[in-house]
């Protein structure tokens, strides 16, 4: 018991998600995975072997394709998503700064704000996809309402979507392994001080002066 | 969002969003012209590089995939004919061969061009057992125990319409429903039942598994669902 105490104390623990955020990252970790696993022997077809009908295959990446974005909505629109509403505007809306980073190939420097602008365009870039991929998925299912050339398009954008993205999960997990402090507050929901002071020190700033971070000053 | 934009900031999620949305629009729409015009010029061989483009999805109902060797195959043939027959490997392969190549479009979008077919026109098959008077359609049967489908006596009698033993200059593979699928060259794939085990010659013309599934019994490729197509440039 002290010594839980006597860490505390000399860790300060900062809340960097709140535990709406913790959820919806991992249910929709998990239907990624799903939809990875599942899209695997439906591109490749036999070379993987049959471990379940094709046509449970299809139906399990079909119906976990269409509620992909459900947990993110959900976790968005409540009153217990204030958190991700405001990490929302804070990947979105970026400062000239960070655009600047952006275009200087990331050699200028920039404010370390919660996320850096690369972590920012990731998120941005992969909420996309899911968008172009939900749209194209089921203009596959539904092709009867499509001429054949726009289904072999909608095929094309898909496979090819699916293909980028599949690459960008797998260098954001990567990344997740190579920084086992980022990688423990997607566990717990908190960083040390420490550790906020040397990556995103602006964001710590704001977190400790709430006012002028435009924090609601209304009670909780 | 409830909250205004924040001042002096840009809205960059909007821009990446219509940025990757335009991309899979044009994709969409031009997707199928790119890949056309990367195989007219380069070959068939780049397009196999390209996500999506000229492979093969290779589908089956059951999940299984029916390994019958060339030695033990039997097509059993039976319903309204003359004779009724069961041919063997060794039967098709003495009758006249026919081959050509032609694209493979399956329904759902994907498409495999110049592959090459091997094997006994169907209207051959249709002569040796003599069709009765009466009969309308043709039922096929397939060793997976599940698949069934049909055609006119008519279109049975299309040239391209083939009882297929190779497929790509090889014996057919199990995947690829071999050793003898159906291959019905002026509709898409659905039609071409794999594994082919029997045929039923028949006064009546019975839906089969992807027919009962919702797709058309006439799924001729240019989009028409008549029993007749209309566009001599299919056969």
């Amino acid at each position: 018991m002290t010594t839980t105490q006597t860490r505390t104390r000399e860790f300060l623990r900062i809340l960097r998600f709140d535990r709406v955020q913790l959820v919806t990252h991992w249910v929709n970790a998990a239907m990624f995975g799903v939809l990875m696993a599942t899209a695997i022997p439906l591109y490749f077809g036999s070379f993987f072997g049959v471990v379940l009908p094709r046509h449970l295959i299809e139906q399990i990446h079909l119906w976990t394709g269409l509620a992909l974005p459900l947990p993110v909505i959900i976790s968005l629109v409540g009153p217990w998503g204030r958190r991700m509403r405001r990490d929302l505007r804070r990947v979105s809306y970026w400062t000239r700064d960070e655009i600047m980073w952006f275009k200087t190939l990331g050699t200028s420097g920039v404010a370390a704000d919660k996320f850096n602008p690369g972590q920012k365009l990731n998120t941005l870039f992969v909420a996309s996809a899911i968008v172009v991929l939900l749209a194209t998925g089921s203009m596959l299912q539904w092709f009867r309402f499509f001429s054949v050339p726009l289904r072999a398009g909608a095929t094309f954008v898909h496979d090819t979507f699916a293909l980028v993205v599949f690459v960008v999960v797998v260098g954001h997990v990567l990344m997740a392994f190579t920084h086992r402090d980022s990688l423990r507050a997607i566990f717990t929901g908190q960083v040390s001080e420490q550790w906020a002071k040397a990556h995103a020190a602006t964001w710590l700033e704001e977190q400790q002066s709430p006012r002028e971070a435009g924090e609601p000053t209304a009670p909780r | 969002m409830t909250s205004p934009e924040p001042i002096n900031r840009v809205n960059v999620g909007r821009r990446v969003f219509l940025g990757v949305a335009t991309v899979g629009a044009l994709g969409v729409a031009f997707g199928s012209d790119v890949q056309n015009f990367l195989g007219n010029v380069f070959g068939s061989g780049l397009g196999g590089l390209l996500p999506g483009g000229d492979r093969f999805r290779i589908y089956s109902i059951t999940g299984q995939y029916p390994k019958i060797s060339a030695k033990k195959y039997r097509l059993k043939v039976s319903g309204l004919v003359e004779r009724p027959t069961t041919f063997t490997m060794a039967d098709l392969q003495a009758m006249p061969v026919t081959s050509f190549s032609k694209t493979f479009q399956c329904v759902t979008g994907w498409k495999v061009p110049n592959v090459h077919w091997e094997g006994v026109q169907l209207s051959e098959i249709l002569n040796r057992v003599g069709v009765k008077p009466g009969a309308v359609a043709l039922t096929f049967e397939s060793y997976d125990q599940a698949d069934t489908e049909s055609l006119t006596i008519a279109q049975a009698h299309l040239p391209d319409v083939i009882v297929a033993y190779r497929m790509l200059g090889a014996p057919v593979t199990t995947e690829h429903g071999g050793p003898v699928r159906l291959y019905v060259a002026p509709m898409f794939g659905y039609k071409s039942l794999k594994w082919l085990s029997a045929i039923r010659v028949s006064n009546v013309e019975v839906p089969g598994y992807w027919e009962l599934n919702g797709y058309p019994v006439n799924g001729w490729l240019d989009g028409t669902t008549g029993p007749t197509n209309p566009d001599p440039q299919l056969t």
